[in-house]
Protein backbone atom coordinates (compact mmCIF):
# COMPACT_ATOMS: atom_id res chain seq x y z
CA UNK A 1 0.00 0.00 0.00
CA UNK A 2 1.47 3.45 -1.05
CA UNK A 3 0.78 6.28 1.35
CA UNK A 4 -0.66 10.06 -0.39
CA UNK A 5 -2.72 12.70 0.37
CA UNK A 6 -5.61 10.78 -1.92
CA UNK A 7 -5.22 8.00 0.28
CA UNK A 8 -5.49 9.93 3.20
CA UNK A 9 -8.92 11.37 1.88
CA UNK A 10 -10.25 8.51 0.87
CA UNK A 11 -9.61 6.80 3.93
CA UNK A 12 -11.23 9.45 6.08
CA UNK A 13 -14.39 9.28 4.33
CA UNK A 14 -14.43 5.89 4.30
CA UNK A 15 -14.24 5.43 7.71
CA UNK A 16 -10.54 4.27 7.91
CA UNK A 17 -11.03 0.74 7.19
CA UNK A 18 -8.49 0.02 4.17
CA UNK A 19 -5.22 0.83 6.28
CA UNK A 20 -3.10 -2.50 6.18
CA UNK A 21 -0.22 -2.76 8.86
CA UNK A 22 3.28 -1.60 7.65
CA UNK A 23 4.91 -4.59 7.54
CA UNK A 24 4.27 -8.71 7.72
CA UNK A 25 4.88 -10.82 10.89
CA UNK A 26 6.86 -13.93 9.42
CA UNK A 27 7.98 -17.09 10.63
CA UNK A 28 11.62 -17.42 10.71
CA UNK A 29 12.26 -19.37 7.72
CA UNK A 30 15.49 -22.58 7.84
CA UNK A 31 17.59 -20.39 6.47
CA UNK A 32 18.34 -17.23 4.00
CA UNK A 33 21.33 -15.99 1.74
CA UNK A 34 21.88 -12.72 4.51
CA UNK A 35 20.81 -12.27 7.68
CA UNK A 36 20.76 -8.88 9.17
CA UNK A 37 21.17 -9.22 13.13
CA UNK A 38 19.48 -6.00 14.70
CA UNK A 39 16.09 -4.46 13.91
CA UNK A 40 17.40 -0.71 14.99
CA UNK A 41 17.44 2.17 11.83
CA UNK A 42 20.77 0.95 10.84
CA UNK A 43 19.83 -2.73 10.62
CA UNK A 44 16.07 -2.20 8.80
CA UNK A 45 18.36 0.34 6.24
CA UNK A 46 20.93 -2.35 5.31
CA UNK A 47 17.60 -4.58 4.98
CA UNK A 48 16.27 -2.13 3.06
CA UNK A 49 19.33 -0.92 0.60
CA UNK A 50 20.24 -4.93 0.33
CA UNK A 51 16.79 -5.37 -1.37
CA UNK A 52 16.26 -1.91 -3.42
CA UNK A 53 19.76 -1.24 -4.40
CA UNK A 54 22.01 -4.39 -4.51
CA UNK A 55 19.61 -6.96 -5.44
CA UNK A 56 19.92 -9.17 -2.62
CA UNK A 57 17.24 -12.22 -2.34
CA UNK A 58 16.00 -14.15 0.81
CA UNK A 59 16.54 -11.79 3.62
CA UNK A 60 15.99 -11.62 7.18
CA UNK A 61 16.45 -8.96 10.29
CA UNK A 62 16.57 -10.51 13.38
CA UNK A 63 15.28 -8.24 16.01
CA UNK A 64 15.40 -9.78 19.81
CA UNK A 65 12.41 -6.91 20.66
CA UNK A 66 10.67 -4.88 18.71
CA UNK A 67 11.97 -3.09 16.23
CA UNK A 68 12.73 0.74 16.54
CA UNK A 69 13.18 0.24 20.75
CA UNK A 70 16.85 0.61 20.56
CA UNK A 71 18.77 3.66 20.15
CA UNK A 72 16.91 4.26 16.81
CA UNK A 73 14.26 5.46 19.21
CA UNK A 74 15.76 7.07 22.24
CA UNK A 75 17.93 9.97 20.07
CA UNK A 76 18.14 13.13 20.27
CA UNK A 77 17.51 12.95 16.48
CA UNK A 78 19.90 15.47 14.90
CA UNK A 79 21.31 15.10 11.68
CA UNK A 80 24.81 17.11 10.48
CA UNK A 81 27.31 16.36 8.27
CA UNK A 82 29.82 18.70 9.94
CA UNK A 83 32.75 16.61 10.23
CA UNK A 84 36.37 17.27 9.17
CA UNK A 85 38.12 14.39 8.67
CA UNK A 86 38.99 12.84 5.07
CA UNK A 87 37.55 9.24 6.75
CA UNK A 88 34.25 10.85 7.86
CA UNK A 89 33.53 13.80 5.83
CA UNK A 90 32.40 12.16 2.40
CA UNK A 91 30.24 9.34 4.74
CA UNK A 92 28.35 12.10 6.67
CA UNK A 93 27.38 13.93 3.58
CA UNK A 94 26.80 11.07 1.47
CA UNK A 95 24.31 10.42 4.24
CA UNK A 96 22.84 13.74 4.59
CA UNK A 97 22.03 13.52 0.92
CA UNK A 98 20.26 10.18 1.30
CA UNK A 99 17.82 11.94 4.43
CA UNK A 100 17.51 14.70 1.78
CA UNK A 101 15.58 12.10 -0.38
CA UNK A 102 14.49 9.38 2.19
CA UNK A 103 10.46 10.30 2.15
CA UNK A 104 10.31 10.34 -1.44
CA UNK A 105 12.16 6.85 -1.77
CA UNK A 106 10.71 4.94 0.65
CA UNK A 107 7.28 6.93 0.65
CA UNK A 108 7.14 7.19 4.50
CA UNK A 109 6.40 10.49 6.37
CA UNK A 110 9.78 10.57 8.65
CA UNK A 111 9.09 14.11 9.72
CA UNK A 112 12.75 15.29 8.32
CA UNK A 113 12.88 19.48 9.13
CA UNK A 114 16.60 20.92 7.87
CA UNK A 115 16.16 23.38 10.35
CA UNK A 116 19.99 23.67 10.30
CA UNK A 117 22.04 23.38 13.16
CA UNK A 118 24.82 25.98 14.60
CA UNK A 119 28.02 25.42 16.76
CA UNK A 120 29.36 28.04 19.10
CA UNK A 121 32.41 29.53 19.31
CA UNK A 122 33.44 30.72 22.42
CA UNK A 123 37.02 31.72 21.85
CA UNK A 124 39.85 32.34 19.37
CA UNK A 125 41.32 28.82 18.97
CA UNK A 126 37.78 27.51 18.26
CA UNK A 127 36.90 29.96 15.63
CA UNK A 128 39.72 28.89 13.82
CA UNK A 129 39.40 24.97 14.02
CA UNK A 130 35.70 25.55 12.89
CA UNK A 131 37.04 27.73 9.91
CA UNK A 132 39.23 24.77 8.86
CA UNK A 133 36.13 22.40 9.49
CA UNK A 134 33.70 24.91 7.47
CA UNK A 135 36.62 24.68 4.87
CA UNK A 136 36.44 20.93 4.92
CA UNK A 137 33.16 20.51 4.26
CA UNK A 138 32.08 22.62 1.52
CA UNK A 139 35.66 20.94 0.06
CA UNK A 140 33.13 17.80 0.27
CA UNK A 141 30.34 19.45 -1.63
CA UNK A 142 28.93 20.16 2.02
CA UNK A 143 27.15 23.67 2.80
CA UNK A 144 28.68 25.66 5.99
CA UNK A 145 28.60 29.38 6.74
CA UNK A 146 30.14 31.13 9.52
CA UNK A 147 27.98 33.30 11.29
CA UNK A 148 28.63 36.61 13.40
CA UNK A 149 27.58 37.23 17.12
CA UNK A 150 24.11 39.56 15.63
CA UNK A 151 23.64 36.77 13.17
CA UNK A 152 23.05 34.52 16.06
CA UNK A 153 21.53 37.27 18.24
CA UNK A 154 18.75 38.09 15.50
CA UNK A 155 17.92 34.23 15.83
CA UNK A 156 18.51 33.24 19.35
CA UNK A 157 18.09 35.93 20.98
CA UNK A 158 17.71 34.37 24.13
CA UNK A 159 20.80 32.95 24.45
CA UNK A 160 23.41 34.52 27.29
CA UNK A 161 26.27 35.59 25.35
CA UNK A 162 28.31 37.39 27.48
CA UNK A 163 28.60 34.15 29.77
CA UNK A 164 31.96 34.97 31.70
CA UNK A 165 33.73 31.75 31.33
CA UNK A 166 32.18 30.72 27.49
CA UNK A 167 31.11 34.18 25.94
CA UNK A 168 29.76 33.56 22.58
CA UNK A 169 32.06 34.82 19.95
CA UNK A 170 29.78 33.74 16.40
CA UNK A 171 29.48 30.49 15.24
CA UNK A 172 29.74 27.73 12.48
CA UNK A 173 26.25 27.04 10.78
CA UNK A 174 25.07 24.03 8.84
CA UNK A 175 21.98 25.09 7.32
CA UNK A 176 21.00 21.65 5.58
CA UNK A 177 21.52 20.41 8.93
CA UNK A 178 18.68 19.29 11.34
CA UNK A 179 15.98 16.66 12.87
CA UNK A 180 14.20 13.88 12.14
CA UNK A 181 11.65 11.86 13.41
CA UNK A 182 13.66 9.11 14.77
CA UNK A 183 11.31 6.42 15.32
CA UNK A 184 9.63 6.73 11.84
CA UNK A 185 13.16 6.17 10.20
CA UNK A 186 12.75 2.39 11.40
CA UNK A 187 8.86 2.48 10.61
CA UNK A 188 9.75 3.72 6.83
CA UNK A 189 12.43 1.04 6.14
CA UNK A 190 11.25 -1.84 7.82
CA UNK A 191 7.91 -1.30 5.86
CA UNK A 192 10.11 -0.17 2.40
CA UNK A 193 11.61 -3.58 2.94
CA UNK A 194 9.10 -5.69 3.88
CA UNK A 195 7.77 -4.57 0.80
CA UNK A 196 10.78 -5.91 -1.17
CA UNK A 197 10.42 -9.33 0.63
CA UNK A 198 12.47 -9.34 3.80
CA UNK A 199 11.57 -10.74 6.13
CA UNK A 200 11.63 -9.13 9.36
CA UNK A 201 11.23 -11.01 12.77
CA UNK A 202 10.89 -9.42 15.47
CA UNK A 203 11.19 -10.72 19.50
CA UNK A 204 13.88 -13.45 18.43
CA UNK A 205 17.31 -12.74 20.01
CA UNK A 206 20.19 -14.19 18.45
CA UNK A 207 22.43 -16.02 21.53
CA UNK A 208 25.23 -17.55 19.19
CA UNK A 209 27.12 -18.29 15.80
CA UNK A 210 26.93 -21.17 14.38
CA UNK A 211 30.81 -21.42 13.16
CA UNK A 212 32.73 -24.45 11.18
CA UNK A 213 36.04 -24.10 10.17
CA UNK A 214 36.20 -20.33 10.70
CA UNK A 215 33.09 -20.08 8.76
CA UNK A 216 29.97 -18.54 10.03
CA UNK A 217 26.92 -20.76 8.95
CA UNK A 218 24.23 -19.04 10.78
CA UNK A 219 22.99 -17.67 13.71
CA UNK A 220 21.29 -19.40 17.12
CA UNK A 221 18.22 -17.78 18.41
CA UNK A 222 15.67 -17.81 20.82
CA UNK A 223 13.75 -19.19 17.92
CA UNK A 224 15.57 -21.85 16.90
CA UNK A 225 19.00 -22.08 14.60
CA UNK A 226 18.36 -19.66 11.50
CA UNK A 227 21.24 -20.79 8.60
CA UNK A 228 22.81 -17.83 6.52
CA UNK A 229 25.26 -17.83 3.88
CA UNK A 230 26.52 -13.72 5.36
CA UNK A 231 25.63 -12.90 8.70
CA UNK A 232 25.64 -8.85 9.23
CA UNK A 233 25.57 -7.46 12.56
CA UNK A 234 24.09 -4.04 13.19
CA UNK A 235 22.90 -4.05 17.33
CA UNK A 236 24.42 -0.64 18.19
CA UNK A 237 25.28 -0.81 21.65
CA UNK A 238 25.18 -4.39 22.21
CA UNK A 239 27.92 -5.32 20.10
CA UNK A 240 30.36 -6.41 22.17
CA UNK A 241 28.08 -8.51 24.44
CA UNK A 242 26.86 -10.23 21.45
CA UNK A 243 30.45 -10.53 19.45
CA UNK A 244 32.11 -12.43 22.15
CA UNK A 245 29.76 -15.18 21.38
CA UNK A 246 31.53 -15.49 18.31
CA UNK A 247 34.33 -15.29 20.27
CA UNK A 248 35.90 -11.85 19.42
CA UNK A 249 36.84 -8.79 21.70
CA UNK A 250 36.53 -5.45 19.65
CA UNK A 251 37.71 -2.00 20.42
CA UNK A 252 34.96 -0.80 22.23
CA UNK A 253 33.10 -0.17 25.74
CA UNK A 254 29.48 -0.09 25.96
CA UNK A 255 28.50 3.75 27.88
CA UNK A 256 25.38 4.93 28.76
CA UNK A 257 24.07 8.57 27.12
CA UNK A 258 21.13 10.44 28.42
CA UNK A 259 18.59 12.61 26.67
CA UNK A 260 15.96 14.96 28.24
CA UNK A 261 12.52 15.98 26.95
CA UNK A 262 10.85 19.34 28.80
CA UNK A 263 7.29 19.77 29.08
CA UNK A 264 5.77 21.42 25.54
CA UNK A 265 6.46 25.15 24.60
CA UNK A 266 5.37 27.53 21.66
CA UNK A 267 7.82 27.66 19.24
CA UNK A 268 11.04 29.19 20.45
CA UNK A 269 14.00 27.20 19.23
CA UNK A 270 14.11 27.56 15.57
CA UNK A 271 17.45 25.64 14.87
CA UNK A 272 19.84 22.97 16.42
CA UNK A 273 22.29 24.60 18.68
CA UNK A 274 25.39 23.01 19.97
CA UNK A 275 27.65 24.38 22.96
CA UNK A 276 30.65 22.17 23.01
CA UNK A 277 32.91 23.73 25.75
CA UNK A 278 30.10 23.06 28.05
CA UNK A 279 28.87 19.73 26.41
CA UNK A 280 25.43 20.59 25.84
CA UNK A 281 23.36 20.40 22.55
CA UNK A 282 19.36 21.16 22.60
CA UNK A 283 16.43 21.56 19.88
CA UNK A 284 12.89 21.68 19.82
CA UNK A 285 10.66 18.69 18.36
CA UNK A 286 7.78 19.09 16.43
CA UNK A 287 5.45 18.29 19.95
CA UNK A 288 7.54 21.69 21.46
CA UNK A 289 9.34 19.79 24.16
CA UNK A 290 13.17 21.28 24.52
CA UNK A 291 15.11 18.02 23.23
CA UNK A 292 18.38 17.74 25.15
CA UNK A 293 21.63 16.00 25.96
CA UNK A 294 25.05 16.09 27.34
CA UNK A 295 28.54 13.96 27.95
CA UNK A 296 27.83 10.16 28.73
CA UNK A 297 27.85 8.91 32.10
CA UNK A 298 31.59 7.93 31.41
CA UNK A 299 32.02 4.38 33.03
CA UNK A 300 30.91 0.93 31.28
CA UNK A 301 27.64 0.35 31.83
CA UNK A 302 24.55 -1.94 30.34
CA UNK A 303 22.21 -0.32 32.72
CA UNK A 304 20.12 1.64 29.84
CA UNK A 305 19.11 4.29 33.09
CA UNK A 306 21.45 7.27 33.48
CA UNK A 307 22.85 8.83 36.87
CA UNK A 308 21.85 11.97 38.26
CA UNK A 309 25.41 13.75 38.55
CA UNK A 310 24.89 13.55 34.51
CA UNK A 311 21.78 14.96 34.96
CA UNK A 312 23.12 17.58 37.04
CA UNK A 313 25.89 18.86 34.95
CA UNK A 314 23.55 18.68 31.67
CA UNK A 315 21.15 20.80 33.26
CA UNK A 316 23.95 22.95 34.56
CA UNK A 317 25.57 23.72 30.94
CA UNK A 318 22.26 23.74 29.42
CA UNK A 319 21.29 27.03 32.13
CA UNK A 320 24.55 28.68 31.42
CA UNK A 321 23.43 29.21 27.73
CA UNK A 322 19.87 29.40 27.80
CA UNK A 323 19.02 31.14 31.17
CA UNK A 324 15.24 30.59 30.23
CA UNK A 325 16.00 26.67 30.69
CA UNK A 326 15.35 27.69 34.82
CA UNK A 327 11.57 28.26 33.80
CA UNK A 328 10.90 25.21 31.96
CA UNK A 329 9.67 21.69 33.76
CA UNK A 330 11.22 18.65 32.63
CA UNK A 331 9.32 16.10 31.54
CA UNK A 332 11.07 12.76 30.99
CA UNK A 333 14.93 11.71 31.10
CA UNK A 334 16.25 8.08 29.80
CA UNK A 335 19.13 6.60 28.89
CA UNK A 336 20.76 4.70 25.91
CA UNK A 337 23.50 2.21 25.39
CA UNK A 338 25.67 3.16 23.27
CA UNK A 339 29.10 1.44 21.64
CA UNK A 340 31.91 3.79 22.30
CA UNK A 341 35.03 3.11 19.98
CA UNK A 342 38.32 3.63 20.87
CA UNK A 343 38.68 6.39 18.43
CA UNK A 344 35.52 7.60 18.28
CA UNK A 345 34.58 6.36 14.57
CA UNK A 346 32.99 3.53 13.36
CA UNK A 347 33.33 0.55 11.70
CA UNK A 348 31.70 -1.12 8.89
CA UNK A 349 33.89 -4.49 7.84
CA UNK A 350 34.50 -7.85 7.48
CA UNK A 351 35.76 -9.89 10.59
CA UNK A 352 38.55 -12.61 10.68
CA UNK A 353 35.48 -15.63 10.40
CA UNK A 354 34.06 -16.19 6.92
CA UNK A 355 30.93 -14.75 5.86
CA UNK A 356 30.27 -12.73 9.47
CA UNK A 357 30.29 -8.85 8.75
CA UNK A 358 30.17 -6.36 11.36
CA UNK A 359 28.72 -3.22 11.62
CA UNK A 360 28.97 -1.06 15.21
CA UNK A 361 31.04 1.29 17.00
CA UNK A 362 28.47 4.20 16.17
CA UNK A 363 29.05 6.44 19.56
CA UNK A 364 26.82 8.64 20.11
CA UNK A 365 26.60 9.93 16.65
CA UNK A 366 25.22 7.09 14.63
CA UNK A 367 21.50 8.18 14.11
CA UNK A 368 23.01 10.91 11.34
CA UNK A 369 24.67 7.79 9.42
CA UNK A 370 21.43 5.54 9.70
CA UNK A 371 21.04 5.76 5.95
CA UNK A 372 24.88 5.39 4.78
CA UNK A 373 25.42 3.29 6.96
CA UNK A 374 22.66 0.87 5.62
CA UNK A 375 23.62 1.35 2.25
CA UNK A 376 27.48 0.78 3.06
CA UNK A 377 26.75 -2.10 5.06
CA UNK A 378 24.27 -3.37 2.14
CA UNK A 379 27.50 -2.78 -0.57
CA UNK A 380 29.58 -4.87 1.55
CA UNK A 381 27.04 -7.44 2.09
CA UNK A 382 26.05 -8.08 -1.30
CA UNK A 383 29.88 -7.02 -3.39
CA UNK A 384 32.05 -7.84 -0.36
CA UNK A 385 34.03 -4.61 -0.80
CA UNK A 386 33.75 -1.41 1.12
CA UNK A 387 31.42 1.39 -0.39
CA UNK A 388 33.82 4.46 -1.50
CA UNK A 389 32.81 6.23 1.37
CA UNK A 390 33.87 3.81 3.99
CA UNK A 391 36.80 2.42 3.61
CA UNK A 392 38.05 3.91 6.31
CA UNK A 393 36.05 2.29 8.55
CA UNK A 394 38.26 -0.89 8.78
CA UNK A 395 39.10 -2.72 12.09
CA UNK A 396 42.97 -3.09 11.66
CA UNK A 397 43.22 1.53 11.68
CA UNK A 398 43.79 0.40 15.25
CA UNK A 399 46.18 -2.05 14.71
CA UNK A 400 47.80 0.38 11.41
CA UNK A 401 47.90 3.45 13.37
CA UNK A 402 45.27 4.91 11.16
CA UNK A 403 42.94 6.05 13.77
CA UNK A 404 39.91 8.42 12.78
CA UNK A 405 40.32 10.60 15.90
CA UNK A 406 37.62 13.32 14.90
CA UNK A 407 37.86 14.94 18.30
CA UNK A 408 41.56 14.64 19.28
CA UNK A 409 40.83 12.76 22.04
CA UNK A 410 43.05 9.37 22.00
CA UNK A 411 42.39 5.76 22.55
CA UNK A 412 39.97 6.72 25.74
CA UNK A 413 36.81 6.17 24.84
CA UNK A 414 35.29 7.80 28.26
CA UNK A 415 36.74 10.59 26.41
CA UNK A 416 34.75 10.97 23.64
CA UNK B 1 27.16 5.67 43.07
CA UNK B 2 28.76 5.18 46.46
CA UNK B 3 32.50 3.60 46.30
CA UNK B 4 33.43 2.38 49.55
CA UNK B 5 36.93 3.51 49.52
CA UNK B 6 39.38 1.25 51.65
CA UNK B 7 41.43 3.84 53.65
CA UNK B 8 39.08 6.41 53.69
CA UNK B 9 35.21 4.94 53.54
CA UNK B 10 32.36 5.26 51.69
CA UNK B 11 33.20 8.27 48.88
CA UNK B 12 30.65 9.41 45.94
CA UNK B 13 31.97 8.74 42.64
CA UNK B 14 31.57 12.03 41.73
CA UNK B 15 35.12 12.41 43.37
CA UNK B 16 37.12 9.67 41.04
CA UNK B 17 37.59 9.74 37.55
CA UNK B 18 36.98 6.58 35.44
CA UNK B 19 39.74 4.94 33.26
CA UNK B 20 38.18 1.75 32.04
CA UNK B 21 39.08 -1.68 32.45
CA UNK B 22 41.40 -2.94 35.15
CA UNK B 23 43.45 -5.50 32.96
CA UNK B 24 44.94 -2.05 32.21
CA UNK B 25 47.44 -2.88 35.08
CA UNK B 26 48.59 -5.87 32.87
CA UNK B 27 51.00 -3.94 30.98
CA UNK B 28 52.90 -6.37 28.25
CA UNK B 29 56.36 -6.83 28.21
CA UNK B 30 57.56 -4.20 25.50
CA UNK B 31 60.71 -5.74 24.66
CA UNK B 32 59.30 -9.41 24.31
CA UNK B 33 58.70 -10.53 20.28
CA UNK B 34 55.19 -10.14 19.86
CA UNK B 35 54.88 -6.26 21.24
CA UNK B 36 53.41 -4.98 18.76
CA UNK B 37 50.73 -7.30 18.83
CA UNK B 38 50.08 -7.40 22.13
CA UNK B 39 50.13 -3.82 22.74
CA UNK B 40 47.64 -3.28 20.36
CA UNK B 41 45.20 -5.53 22.03
CA UNK B 42 46.15 -4.23 25.85
CA UNK B 43 45.84 -0.64 24.12
CA UNK B 44 42.17 -1.28 22.18
CA UNK B 45 40.79 -4.49 22.28
CA UNK B 46 38.21 -5.18 25.68
CA UNK B 47 36.02 -7.86 26.90
CA UNK B 48 33.04 -5.51 27.45
CA UNK B 49 31.29 -7.84 29.60
CA UNK B 50 27.70 -7.31 30.19
CA UNK B 51 27.14 -8.35 34.09
CA UNK B 52 31.01 -8.22 36.50
CA UNK B 53 33.18 -5.98 35.57
CA UNK B 54 36.66 -4.69 37.25
CA UNK B 55 38.07 -1.29 36.39
CA UNK B 56 40.12 1.50 37.36
CA UNK B 57 38.59 4.75 39.31
CA UNK B 58 41.27 7.79 40.50
CA UNK B 59 40.54 9.38 43.66
CA UNK B 60 41.16 12.78 41.76
CA UNK B 61 39.37 15.10 44.39
CA UNK B 62 40.60 12.48 47.08
CA UNK B 63 43.52 10.94 48.31
CA UNK B 64 44.71 11.04 44.58
CA UNK B 65 44.77 6.98 44.99
CA UNK B 66 43.76 4.18 42.09
CA UNK B 67 41.28 1.86 43.02
CA UNK B 68 39.75 -1.69 41.67
CA UNK B 69 36.41 -1.33 41.47
CA UNK B 70 33.95 -4.38 41.18
CA UNK B 71 31.09 -3.35 39.61
CA UNK B 72 28.00 -4.94 37.48
CA UNK B 73 27.68 -3.16 34.55
CA UNK B 74 24.02 -4.22 34.44
CA UNK B 75 22.80 -2.76 37.81
CA UNK B 76 25.63 -0.32 38.99
CA UNK B 77 25.94 -2.47 42.07
CA UNK B 78 29.56 -2.53 43.59
CA UNK B 79 30.84 -5.67 45.41
CA UNK B 80 34.89 -5.21 45.65
CA UNK B 81 37.35 -2.46 46.50
CA UNK B 82 40.99 -2.64 46.22
CA UNK B 83 43.60 -0.37 46.41
CA UNK B 84 45.07 -0.68 42.67
CA UNK B 85 48.59 -0.88 44.24
CA UNK B 86 48.04 -3.92 46.08
CA UNK B 87 46.03 -5.38 42.95
CA UNK B 88 49.36 -4.36 41.00
CA UNK B 89 51.75 -5.87 44.08
CA UNK B 90 49.60 -9.07 44.01
CA UNK B 91 50.84 -9.74 40.17
CA UNK B 92 53.97 -8.76 41.29
CA UNK B 93 54.33 -5.52 39.07
CA UNK B 94 54.55 -2.69 42.31
CA UNK B 95 57.61 -2.75 44.86
C1 LIG C 1 20.45 9.39 24.26
C2 LIG C 1 21.05 9.27 22.90
C3 LIG C 1 21.08 10.39 22.05
C4 LIG C 1 21.62 10.30 20.78
N1 LIG C 1 21.55 11.39 19.95
C5 LIG C 1 21.99 11.29 18.67
C6 LIG C 1 21.83 12.39 17.76
O1 LIG C 1 21.24 13.43 18.10
N2 LIG C 1 22.31 12.26 16.49
C7 LIG C 1 22.96 11.13 16.08
O2 LIG C 1 23.41 11.09 14.95
N3 LIG C 1 23.09 10.05 16.90
C8 LIG C 1 22.62 10.10 18.19
N4 LIG C 1 22.74 9.00 19.03
C9 LIG C 1 23.38 7.77 18.54
C10 LIG C 1 22.46 6.92 17.71
O3 LIG C 1 21.19 6.82 18.31
C11 LIG C 1 23.01 5.50 17.52
O4 LIG C 1 24.37 5.54 17.14
C12 LIG C 1 22.28 4.74 16.44
O5 LIG C 1 20.90 4.93 16.55
C13 LIG C 1 22.61 3.27 16.56
O6 LIG C 1 22.13 2.48 15.49
P1 LIG C 1 20.72 1.71 15.45
O7 LIG C 1 19.68 2.72 15.24
O8 LIG C 1 20.73 0.65 14.47
O9 LIG C 1 20.68 1.09 16.92
P2 LIG C 1 19.47 0.41 17.70
O10 LIG C 1 18.19 1.08 17.37
O11 LIG C 1 19.88 0.33 19.12
O12 LIG C 1 19.45 -1.02 17.03
C14 LIG C 1 20.11 -2.16 17.50
C15 LIG C 1 19.07 -3.24 17.68
O13 LIG C 1 19.72 -4.48 17.90
C16 LIG C 1 18.91 -5.24 18.76
N5 LIG C 1 19.72 -6.31 19.34
C17 LIG C 1 20.73 -6.22 20.24
N6 LIG C 1 21.22 -7.43 20.53
C18 LIG C 1 20.51 -8.32 19.80
C19 LIG C 1 20.55 -9.75 19.68
N7 LIG C 1 21.42 -10.48 20.37
N8 LIG C 1 19.68 -10.34 18.83
C20 LIG C 1 18.77 -9.59 18.12
N9 LIG C 1 18.70 -8.26 18.20
C21 LIG C 1 19.56 -7.63 19.03
C22 LIG C 1 18.42 -4.22 19.78
O14 LIG C 1 17.26 -4.67 20.46
C23 LIG C 1 18.17 -3.01 18.90
O15 LIG C 1 16.84 -2.88 18.49
C24 LIG C 1 22.20 9.08 20.34
C25 LIG C 1 22.19 7.96 21.19
C26 LIG C 1 21.61 8.04 22.45
C27 LIG C 1 21.59 6.82 23.33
Amino acid sequence: MRYSGFKVIKEALTGHKGWTPAWRDPAPQADYDIVIIGGGGHGLATAYYLAKQFGGKRIAVLEKGWIGGGNVGRNTTIIRSNYLLDGNEPFYEFSLKLWEGLEQDFNFNAMISQRGILNLIHTDAQRDAFIRRGNAMMLNGADAELLSVAQIRARYPFMNFDNARFPIKGGLAQHRGGTVRHDAVAWGYARGADARGVDIIQNCEVTGFRIENGICKGVETSRGFIGASKVGCAVAGSSGRLMAKAGMRLPIESHVLQAFVSEGLKPVMPGVVTFGAGHFYCSQSDKGGLVFGGDIDGYNSYAQRGNLPVVEDVVESGMALFPMLGRVRLLRMWGGIMDMSMDGSPIIDRTHIGGLYFNGGWCYGGFKATPASGWCFAHLLARDEPHPVATAYRFDRFEKGRMIDEKGMGAQPNLH
Amino acid sequence: MIINHPLLGPRDAQEFTYLGDASLIDRPDWQAPDAARTFYEYHYLRDNPAGEHRELWFHEQGDRSWLVVTRNTLTHEITKVELAREVARTRGRSA
